[in-house]
């Protein structure tokens, strides 16, 4: 819905900017050239996303997925005592920060939703505090290869579409912890907290 | 020979042998996944239609650079080209609209420009904030979702704040 709102806005500027100065012309020319570079974007970008979803299917496939959420078991068991306290929503949680990782978006959601529905049984739909730990964690993005964005990189014509990793990581860093420091922060608010009916 | 030129061969390599030494047929699985990226690539086509088109209007009527010069002084303070409004707006919405909002900007200014860099850094390095909090806190049947988007967009914030001034310390504008 709030794509709809915001695509509609956009499109209303333009054609008001359009008729006001004069260049309703070029914003008509404009919307279908647009609409038709999606098609070679969408073309130059396949062959990079489809190596990666490829490489991603052996590391799934390899278990290196599972390797790296045993690394992760320590640290997220001092983020999240209480859920950690349950082995199948420790488990459940470190393999979504492994699959996040190494970018297997599709493998990485049902078990952050399956961790998420098991620390929020009894809860009588309010949210706890290490529930909201995880939805932060995951509205950050943790990448170590971001395919993606290099394969939009190298469909714009750049040699080096992976120059920007070290940006990337230490973005993905400070705005994580960003994240868990304001939840930190706010838990402790009256108005968050949690027994406020 | 720089880090990123050898992170990919680098990467490959590794994923492969480690496939072999986990006796996985590595090239059935390769094609296996890359056939699913043709999937990805359906699924993300028709909002890369939709939102090319619609900042290529914005930016043929002018209303981008007026958007811009809007935006610029706040932005500026904080080293955010205002060319980047429309990606950070789009951004916390939808995940294929950010790709074409970002595709857009990389391509109208290249992707070794200042804005063509903090546009991938910014894409990179954040999430579609609210599309999860909306899968997640509904999979668990929360009403009460508390601190949580709040927290989440500091994330956001932060995220593209620091993008712009990473960008800066690695490449300079």
């Amino acid at each position: 819905m709030a794509m709809t709102v915001l695509w509609c806005c956009m499109v209303g500027v333009s054609v008001l900017f359009g008729a006001l100065g004069g260049t309703l012309d070029t914003v008509s020319a404009a919307a279908l050239s647009g609409a038709a570079s999606a098609v070679t974007l969408c073309l130059s970008m396949a062959g990079v996303i489809c190596l990666w979803t490829g490489v991603m299917e052996v590391m799934e496939r390899s278990g290196l997925a599972g390797k790296l959420a045993r690394l992760f078991r320590p640290l997220l068991r001092r983020l999240l005592p209480r859920a950690s306290r349950d082995e199948e929503t420790l488990s459940a949680v470190s393999a979504n920060v492994s699959a996040n990782l190494l970018g297997l978006g599709n493998a990485a959601t049902p078990l952050g939703l399956k961790a998420a529905a098991r620390m929020a049984k009894n809860s009588g739909g309010v949210a706890s505090d290490e529930l909201c730990l995880l939805v932060v964690l995951n509205t950050a993005s943790i990448q170590l290869v971001p395919a993606t964005v290099a394969s939009l990189r190298a469909a714009a014509g750049c040699g080096t579409p992976f120059d920007i990793l070290p940006a990337v990581w230490l973005t993905s860093l400070l705005a994580l912890a960003a994240g868990l420091g304001m939840a930190a922060l706010l838990r402790r608010l009256p108005c968050f907290r949690e027994g406020r009916p | 020979m720089s880090f990123s030129g050898l992170l990919i061969p680098g990467l490959l390599l590794f994923v492969g042998l480690w496939g072999l030494a986990h006796r996985v047929d590595v090239y059935a699985a390769l094609l296996q996944g890359a056939s699913e990226g043709l999937r990805v690539l359906l699924r993300i086509f028709p909002a890369l239609v939709a939102l090319l088109s619609a900042v290529s209007m914005l930016r043929a009527s002018g209303a981008m650079d007026a958007l811009a010069a809007l935006c610029a002084p706040a932005l500026a303070r904080v080293g955010i080209p205002p060319e980047l409004v429309p990606l950070m707006l789009v951004r916390p919405l939808s995940g294929s609209g950010a790709l074409g909002v970002a595709g857009e900007l990389i391509s109208a200014h290249g992707p070794e420009s200042y804005v063509g860099r903090v546009a991938a850094v910014m894409l990179g390095s954040t999430e579609t904030t609210f599309y999860t909090v909306a899968v997640y806190f509904g999979a668990a049947g929360i009403r009460k979702t508390r601190f949580a988007i709040p927290a989440a967009l500091t994330a956001d914030a932060v995220g593209f704040l620091t993008a712009a001034a990473t960008v800066r310390l690695f490449f300079g504008t």
